[in-house]
């Protein structure tokens, strides 16, 4: 069998797990990435809404090639489409600020990683974690249909929602029903509205979670929505869920798709471990999507880079172990631990709330002059307005 | 279980909600293992309804 050696293996190539290769290959880390999918990026599986403030802090330049619409803003729409949140460019917030399309977005970034170093593998699946002495020492692969072992001195598992790396290595990663929404989208053309905001529904029309609409170009919109599971009642349920909103909503209807789109986003509280000795998780495959927006890039590029800046110290300390991985523990924690602990608290309580409680909570946000929008800012408005509401978690606002 | 080649989008919504860790997914299978205990998550997680249990 074909064995290939290096210091750090990583099983997926999303954003996550370029970062991880790019920094650590940056840091003279031996770096093989590897792909199941034939192509990076693609197929989509994203609403690609991102916000802007914080790439250049984990070193993502901007450019236009995947940068796919430039809004204003968003809104915030209540159940009746009657009140909206709106948050505008001018207030800087910088929640949201680009649509973008992960087709190059993705490929952006596994550029930047092999110009850093890394290799690149297509079309190879990991199967399984290879032990040596007890320790994790690489994956078991098949690529192109031949297997393969990868011994590496660490497995970085960034494969995203379906992760399979982390529970071959025994950590617990797996989702509780109320902690997973279910989603349908299309790129959908022909649409009469509004390009320069993106838009979040709330409400019944996507029990638990939100429809949205995120301006690709002038009538041209990703439209999904994502229901909780615990509100479907039968199989498929989440696509007559949009095709009935599209079919309701007057600038949609209209509206045909050029691709579909479906997928699971995970909304849990963070996970208690995500390294162990010779093995990391970062990424979506780290639970680490936020619970309120379902928006998991920013957190996996930050995990990314924190991830690999500490595999290159392993690597300089020839030392694998959580001695010098705990530090990763440490960065992303510090990072966006109580923001995700928050958000899921808040989440835990959204879900709750009838169609009546979200118009009068919008209506009421709506009111309030927020300097710069965020989910932080905007649960602090809540918790001006319906204090009752963030009650069991209002030490974290 | 079985999956629906017709209907499924291999986005692994499946995949990742399975409590057993029973489902295996490389870029065009899904295939099902033993540790499956019909709890059907699987079938009311899949977004395009392409999951039912076998006849």
């Amino acid at each position: 069998m074909r064995t290939i050696k290096c210091d750090v293996v990583v099983v997926g190539a999303g954003p996550a797990g370029s970062m991880t290769a790019k920094w650590a290959a940056l840091g003279g880390a031996d770096v093989v990435m590897i792909e199941k999918r034939p192509e990076i990026g693609s197929p989509i599986r994203c609403g690609e809404g991102i916000s802007r403030s914080w790439l250049d802090r984990v070193g993502i330049k901007v450019d236009p090639k995947w940068v796919a619409r430039t809004v204003k803003g968003a809104k915030i729409v209540s159940p009746s489409g009657n009140h909206f949140v709106m948050i505008d460019e001018s207030k800087a917030g910088n929640e949201v600020g680009f649509v973008v399309d992960r087709v190059f977005f993705d490929k952006a970034l596994a550029r930047d990683a092999a110009e850093a170093g890394a290799k690149i593998m297509l079309k190879t699946a990991a199967t399984s974690l290879i032990y040596e002495d007890g320790r994790i020492a690489g994956v078991k692969a098949v690529s192109h249909g031949e297997p393969v072992e990868i011994r590496a001195s660490c497995v970085v598992g960034a494969d995203g929602f379906e992760s399979q790396v982390g529970r071959w290595a025994g950590i617990d990663t797996s989702l509780k029903p109320t902690d997973i929404i279910t989603c349908y989208q299309y790129r959908l053309t022909n649409i009469d509205y509004d390009p320069d905001y993106t838009e979040f529904l709330l409400g019944s029309v996507a029990p638990g979670g939100y429809a949205w609409i995120f301006p690709k170009d002038d009538n041209t919109a990703n439209v999904g929505l994502g229901v909780l599971l615990t509100r479907l009642k039968k199989p498929g349920e989440v696509k007559e869920y949009l095709d009935r909103w599209i079919a309701r909503d007057p600038r949609l209807k209209n509206g045909q798709p050029l691709e579909a789109v479906s997928g699971a986003v995970s909304v849990c509280a963070p996970l208690d471990s995500v390294a162990i000795d010779n093995l990391l998780l970062v990424g979506d495959a780290a639970r680490m999507i936020n619970p309120i927006t379902g928006g998991g890039i920013a957190n996996s590029c930050y995990a990314g880079m924190f991830a690999g800046k500490v595999l290159a110290k392993a690597v300089k300390a020839n030392d694998f172990s959580m001695k010098v991985l705990q530090e990763y523990e440490d960065d992303w924690r510090a990072k966006m631990e109580n923001g995700l602990w928050r958000d899921w608290m808040a989440k835990e309580k959204l879900i709750t709330l009838s169609d009546d409680t979200l118009e009068m909570l919008v209506e009421a946000v709506s009111k309030v002059d927020l300097e710069k929008i965020t989910v932080h800012t905007l649960l602090a408005a809540v918790k001006e307005t319906y204090p009752e509401l963030v009650k069991e978690f209002e030490d974290l606002i | 279980m079985k999956v629906s080649a017709e209907r499924c989008h291999h986005c692994g919504a499946c995949v990742g909600s399975c409590p057993q860790n029973a489902i295996f997914m490389n870029d065009f299978i899904l295939e099902f293992g033993e540790a499956c205990n019909n709890c059907r998550r699987c079938i009311k997680v899949c977004p395009v309804a392409a999951i039912s249990e076998e006849d």
